[in-house]
């Protein structure tokens, strides 16, 4: 079986498994709506000359209320996820993550700030819009900081990554010794939640999203070279230092639109990959795109979790209390060290 | 220096003063260099020479910061990542394969500098890969992952690697390192064979008669210059190892296979405190005194030998390993001239070593002249009955010797001629101490002592 044969079955699956999944979603929470039902309303919403017959409450609780945060939820599992792989491969390191070089952190930096010190924003930005500027900044920032001579050694810069975190960790905390009564929306947004979303943030995720995934697949054979080693990859005609200046850069843009929208969720861009590395092997030309619609899945069920109990729990915990003991088990069951 | 000579004069490798600094360090200086096409170069040199750095610079992983590099007239350094690896292919040490790509994708990955990114598998590509695996017969495991296969297979999916790159150079880094003697001998036949076939090979090789024996020219480096570079014979020259090296070496021809032979010697000034420990003589024959001679000369004494035959194995050892020997024509008697030159050496000797040699009329005399020793070695392998072919006459002078020598087995004769010398050396053990001494400073070069498998490869063919 080719490559392409290979990656188009895993892809059609997973996407079978999206659908299913989204569907299934909709129809939870306090007033349960069952999937037929559901299908039609979006059919209807989609295609209004099919003319389906659904209750306009019905209609009103799919696709205004649900929707939103399930297609936000789909497409920030999607971001993790791709960016999670292209990091692991890129650290060539198992244990590395989006938020590995400062990208959160820094999101996280501009999202606090604009709610302790709710002054106004230039341009029209919002939290969100502070949360991501703030996050290139700081990915940007790591990267110039472990530059010399024009390379860049990963080595170096996972440590000034972890430099940087902790520093922007103690600023994230001296902000919300100031922040007094909004100190429970910082704690909220910190935890990674999805509440409150509206079709304003899908579309923006979802006009952001697919053309820089479109550039990283194209650099799929690239990395797959690049796990091979930097010196390696640079004798088999790689221009090493500026694929991974492209690799870098997109992938934290790609983390910082899905951070700056939904918080800080951890454990999505590790444990995906991982799971996806076992089952389709390390070629990244087929794990590229089925951890990022695994992540998407992943995402849109464990959301639903979070706001099916009888009050909500920011999904970032819901993630971390799934993912983490998978990831031990994986540990302890598999070479996990092998990428 | 091959077919292709006529049609392209040029050499596909011109380096003209090459120079590299990494971290303020000259690594390389003033590098020269011609590799004609076809040819199988060997960079040789003690650690830290510049090999891999030279390698590097070749491949255009490194900037030189002066001179230039050509490889088919193209200055690699000029030339972006992909144009340089159609020319040249690098097959890395054999280290850091951890990952789970089965052979058949690792190999393919060799295509990457003939794909555009848009462009999809063509059929040039696919063919080029099963050639690849098949020339290095990896076809057999195409499909298990590279992490699960031993070193020397993974050593040719490296190399098949390269193959698919299709390029007229072929740079490899140490290929042998790490391997068992089979595998060095099998991975150098294959570049070898590929050399035949057209490509234009450049290997860091640590093992110098490896290098000698595979390669059409060797380069020597030290210290990041060139100190001798053409045919191995004219390269590894006692002088220019010792110059690279530091190292007392003895260069011979191998008896078997032809080639330069090199072999270290440990310095006398380290495994003896800058003093010989003694004089030794030793009578032999028939290979019966090699192995005395080289632990004898390794641990530090002043040795001779005789009489032996011209041609003798015993006579081969002693002049590699730099023995004074003294000899008659092959299959002559020892005559009156020869047993006088060999009474002078056991007069001059601290002790003299009687091997386990067959005796018969012709060199009778050397028993003769061994009984003017001051202190006597018998070795007894065999009782002597069993090797005396001299009659009464033989019997008489070696009972002589065995009223006044110590009789020992072969593997004691070292701590017994130590032990005859009294204080002049520290115990019996004095190889063993030496190679633990020596081994750091000799790591460069294969000594039969730190390093037996490398020397004998030549003998395993």
């Amino acid at each position: 079986m080719t490559v392409r044969t290979r990656a188009l079955a895993w892809c059609g699956g997973l996407c079978v498994l999206l659908v299913a999944v989204v569907l299934g979603s909709a129809g939870v929470g306090p007033v349960a709506i069952p999937p037929a039902t559901v299908a039609k309303a979006v059919l209807g919403a989609l295609v209004p000359s099919i003319g389906y017959a659904v209750e306009r409450t019905v209609r009103i609780i799919v696709v205004d209320v649900r929707l939103p945060r399930i297609l936000l939820a789909a497409l920030v599992g999607f971001a993790l996820a791709t960016a999670g792989v292209v990091m692991q491969g890129f650290f060539r390191n198992p244990m590395a993550d989006p938020s590995i070089i400062g990208i959160s952190s820094g999101a996280a930096v501009g999202a606090v700030a604009s709610i302790v010190f709710p002054f106004v924003l230039p341009f029209g930005l919002q939290l969100q819009g502070a949360a991501f500027v703030t996050s290139v900044l700081t990915g940007f920032g790591v990267y110039l900081l472990a530059t010399r001579d024009g390379r860049t050694p990963t080595a170096t810069l996972l440590l000034a990554g972890v430099a940087v975190q902790t520093f922007l960790g103690a600023v994230i905390s001296f902000m919300m010794l100031k922040s007094g009564w909004s100190l429970q929306r910082v704690v909220f947004w910190l935890m990674g939640h999805l509440s409150g979303t509206t079709w304003r943030e899908v579309s923006v995720v979802a006009a952001v999203l697919p053309p820089l995934f479109v550039v990283l697949l194209f650099y799929a054979s690239d990395m797959n070279v690049l796990l091979l080693g930097e010196a390696d990859a640079h004798s088999l005609g790689i221009e090493v230092e500026r694929t991974k200046r492209i690799l870098l850069a997109v992938s934290s843009v790609v983390t910082a639109s899905a951070v700056a929208v939904s918080g800080v969720i951890g454990f999505v861009g590790l444990i995906v990959p991982h799971a996806m590395r076992l089952l389709v092997g390390p070629d990244h030309r087929i794990l590229l795109p089925t951890s990022a619609l695994a992540g998407a899945s992943f995402l849109v069920a464990t959301d639903t979790l979070a706001r099916s109990g009888a009050a909500e729990v920011p999904v970032g915990i819901v993630t971390a209390a799934i993912g983490a003991p998978f990831f031990l088990y994986l540990l302890r069951t598999r070479e996990v060290h092998r990428l | 220096m091959s077919r292709g000579e006529r049609e392209h004069a040029e050499p596909l490798i011109r380096a003209t003063d090459l120079s590299v600094e990494l971290g303020g360090n000259a690594i390389l200086d003033g590098i020269d260099l011609a590799v004609d096409r076809g040819t199988f170069v060997g960079l040789i040199g003690p650690n830290g020479a510049g090999k891999t750095t030279l390698l590097k610079t070749v491949n255009g992983s490194l900037t030189p910061s002066r001179g230039r590099v050509e490889v088919d007239g193209e200055n690699v350094h000029a030339l972006s990542s992909k144009a340089t690896s159609r020319l040249v292919a690098t097959v890395p040490q054999n280290t850091s394969l951890t990952f789970d790509f089965d052979v058949r994708q690792t190999v393919r990955m060799g295509r990457t500098p003939h794909r555009s990114r848009l462009g999809g598998w063509r059929g040039g590509d696919e063919s080029a890969v099963e050639r690849a695996l098949e020339r290095t017969r990896t076809t057999e495991f195409a499909d298990r992952t590279v992490s699960d296969l031993s070193g020397g297979e993974r050593q040719r999916v490296l190399i098949a690697r390269a193959l698919a790159q299709e390029t007229p150079l072929l740079l490899l880094d140490e290929p042998t390192a790490s391997l068992d003697i089979n595998h060095q001998v099998r991975t150098l036949e294959l570049v070898r064979e590929l050399v035949g076939e057209g490509k234009t090979a450049v290997a860091a090789i640590h093992d110098l008669n490896l290098a000698a024996h595979y390669c059409d020219e060797l380069l020597l480096l030290s210290g990041g210059r060139v100190v001798a570079t053409g045919p191995p014979e004219s390269v590894l020259t006692e002088a220019h190892l010792e110059d690279a090296f530091g190292a007392n070496a003895v260069v011979a021809r191998h008896p078997v296979t032809g080639s330069v032979y090199v072999t270290a010697l440990p310095d006398r000034s380290v495994s003896a405190g800058g003093e010989s420990r003694g004089r030794v003589h030793v009578v032999g024959g028939g290979g019966t005194a090699a192995r005395h001679l080289y632990l004898l000369s390794a641990a530090g004494y002043d040795v001779s030998v005789g009489a032996l035959n011209e041609g003798d194995t015993d006579t081969e050892t002693a002049r590699s390993l730099g023995i004074e020997a003294v000899t008659v024509d092959p299959f002559s008697p020892v005559d009156d001239e020869a047993e006088a030159s060999v009474a002078e050496r056991v007069a001059a000797a601290d002790c003299v070593v009687v091997a386990d040699v067959e005796v018969g009329m012709g060199n009778l005399a050397n028993l003769r002249a061994a009984a003017g020793a001051e202190r006597l070695v018998l070795v007894e392998e065999r009782p002597f009955a069993e090797r005396n072919y001299a009659g009464e006459a033989g019997e008489e002078a070696y009972r002589t010797l065995r009223e006044r020598g110590v009789v020992v087995s072969s593997k004691d004769v070292l701590a017994a001629v130590s032990n005859r010398l009294g204080g002049r050396g520290d115990g019996g053990d004095g190889t063993s101490r030496d190679a633990g001494e020596d081994g750091e400073r000799r790591n460069g070069e294969s000594t039969p002592a730190s390093d037996g498998a490398s020397v004998d490869s030549p003998f395993s063919r």
